[in-house]
């Protein structure tokens, strides 16, 4: 028993420190910006760039919008799959998974081709609502993910049929039973997305959109420093989002089978 | 006119038929159990009146509507499952005023229905717990009120005590008889329990195959059972094979001894039947008089019950086991001793050959 401590012990101290050292080399690392001394220049630097809380801004919006959207495709697709098509399961699998094979290069892509000369690819709102879609065919395999965990949780059926008998209809199904049912769930699908669509550059840089990720990549391309406290800061600020989050959905999820007492 | 009425329902999947020739007229208040085998198709035609399941041909009428197409939400009927299905997200009171929200009640309304209920399942305290803070008694209570605070045209429980302890099973079933004699409400229950079923109905379906198998008050579905399988499937059975020795004056053959049944047989004289006899109308002393029937068995093996004691013989060669009350003063016989069975002529059950 004594033993089994220490081993897990030891485990913890080793993925915290596989964990820590980074962050703390680059924390070090962000503040030397002034030669022979140790200060907050970079961050200083940071803050006073325009395009820090812009970018920021944008794409703190955009993971809101592709949370909503890809839950509300997520959330009833996946139901319907428990509920009436569990023989469909696999293909839905498959289906998710699919941004992991398909490269963000080659989504993007095809997505600019396909909308080529439509309002979503001649307007700033459109190559907007165009990443907005990118973003929600990415959160595919986690939203997926950890919503079908969810519904594995409760009885869908009898939940279903329970309302049903009550005079209940699919909204009200959907939106007062399944829904708060599986929130916590999606709430973990949801923090990984919004981690995603925080860094992500690619689809962001191709589509021209004043996003994080770019604008983390071209300060990397021009500063020694700044990059590292700037890292540093979307971390925080990346953690400090997911537990405001956290904070705004409390009380809402409670008592479901999983969920926080 | 019934309150209820199914009419030659069928339900047929791809892998075959789950629900065949179903006829049923049901009473307003009348407490109905459909008791069978897992598999006999009872939960179909529970789920067929709910709505949950479309008939592939057959009618079902409620106080004369036809609600054989009829959604499940638009039927006004109250449902209790085995799994409770309480919304884990909802306390005790919102759970039971849920029907009464969708259906746009005023609040003071839901109030007074939701406390009058949670009185009724004496769970007055819980109204601000959450499912996952009850016992499994208490989650099927509160599942009770919810189905009955939309006071639906018709109470449907499907096995709704199976996942509770046999004490709990006890109190609650009383429990449920009580609030629907209370109400007056009209109850479907399915179980396959029978003990459960034919304690608490008015009448029990036997369903055996997709198929009913017999329709009668609990008293008649034990005592004169219809057909073999009624016969078997309720109750302990003793099945001898037997031969008609005279089908006039009731006279059966078994083991080179006779029996008599009371009453004139409809098998002709010489052909094989099965007795079937229960283990409880067996007596050691003579109690059923000079008239009575008498069997020699050997006293093979006794197994003390609590308020009987089954003692396991053989007859011919066939096992026969009967139970004594365990009074004071109860002589048990020895094991390897000869015995008499006494037992009335009336009580005997005369099935087609098994």
């Amino acid at each position: 028993m004594r033993r089994a401590s220490y081993w897990s012990w030891l485990w913890l101290i080793l993925g915290s420190l596989y964990f820590a050292l980074p962050l703390l080399a680059t924390f070090q690392f962000s503040l030397l910006a002034k030669k022979g001394e140790i200060g907050l220049t970079a961050y200083a630097s940071v803050f006073r760039d325009s395009g820090f809380a812009s970018s920021f801004a944008f794409s703190f919006q955009t993971a809101l919008a592709t949370i909503v959207i890809s839950a509300l495709l997520i959330v009833p697709t996946t139901y319907w799959v428990h509920l009436r098509l569990p023989e469909l399961r696999p293909l839905i699998e498959f289906l998710t998974l699919l941004p992991f094979v398909v490269p963000a290069v080659v989504l993007v892509f095809g997505l600019s081709r396909s909308y080529n000369r439509t309002p979503l690819t001649n307007s700033h709102g459109g190559l907007h609502l165009l990443l907005i879609a990118a973003y929600v065919v990415l959160s595919f395999p986690y939203m997926y993910r950890a919503v079908d965990t969810g519904l594995r949780a409760i009885n869908v059926r009898a939940l279903t049929e329970a309302a049903q008998s009550l005079g209940a209809r699919w909204p009200t199904i959907l939106f007062r039973v399944i829904f708060p049912n599986v929130f916590v769930a999606l709430l973990s699908g949801a923090f990984v997305t919004f981690a995603i669509v925080m860094g992500e550059f690619t689809i962001a840089a191709l589509l021209a959109q004043p996003a994080f990720g770019p604008y983390i990549n071209l300060l990397s391309s021009s500063k020694v420093y700044e990059p590292s406290a700037l890292a540093v800061v979307s971390f925080a600020l990346t953690w400090a989002s997911i537990g405001l989050l956290q904070w705004l959905s409390r009380g809402v999820g409670q008592n479901q089978p999983g969920g926080p007492r | 006119m019934p309150f209820l009425e199914i009419v030659n329902l069928h339900k047929r999947y791809p892998g075959g038929v789950a629900v065949e020739q179903v006829n049923l007229a049901v009473e307003r208040g009348e407490f109905i159990s459909f008791l069978g085998p897992s598999g006999c198709g009872k939960t179909t035609t529970l789920r067929m009146i709910a709505g949950f399941e479309t008939p592939t041909s057959g009618t079902l009428t409620i106080d004369g509507a036809d609600m054989t197409r009829t959604p499940t939400s638009q039927r006004n009927i109250g449902m209790v499952f085995q799994s409770y299905a309480l919304f884990p997200n909802m306390s005790v009171a919102d759970n039971i005023g849920f029907g009464l929200r969708v259906a746009g009640r005023p609040a003071s309304e839901i109030r007074e229905r939701v406390a009058e209920l949670l009185g009724i399942i004496h769970l007055a305290d819980f109204a601000q717990r959450y499912p996952a803070q009850l016992s499994g008694g208490q989650q099927q209570r509160v599942a009770l009120a919810r189905a009955l605070a939309i006071r639906p045209r018709v109470l449907l429980l499907d096995e709704p005590l199976s996942a509770l302890d046999a004490k709990i099973r006890i109190v609650l079933r009383h429990e449920i008889r009580a609030i629907q004699r209370q109400l007056g409400i009209t109850t479907i229950y399915v179980t396959h329990d029978q003990e459960e079923a034919l304690a608490l109905s008015d009448r029990v379906v036997v369903m055996n195959n997709g198929r009913v198998e017999q329709i009668g008050t609990p008293s008649a579905i034990y005592n004169t059972p219809q057909t073999a399988f009624v016969a078997s499937f309720i109750g302990t059975l003793n099945v001898l094979p037997a031969r008609v020795v005279n089908r006039d004056a009731g006279h059966l053959e078994v083991g080179g001894q006779v029996v008599r049944v009371g009453r004139a047989l409809t098998d002709a004289t010489g052909s094989q039947v099965t007795l079937a006899l229960r283990p409880e109308i067996f007596s050691l002393n003579g109690a059923y008089g000079p008239d009575a029937n008498r069997l020699s068995a050997v006293a093979e093996e006794l197994s003390f019950l609590g308020p009987t004691v089954r003692v396991r013989t053989h007859v011919a060669g066939h096992a026969l086991s009967f139970d004594l009350f365990n009074t004071t003063g109860l002589v048990l016989p020895q094991l390897g001793e000869q015995i008499e069975l006494h037992f009335a002529p009336e009580a005997c059950l005369v099935l087609p050959p098994g």
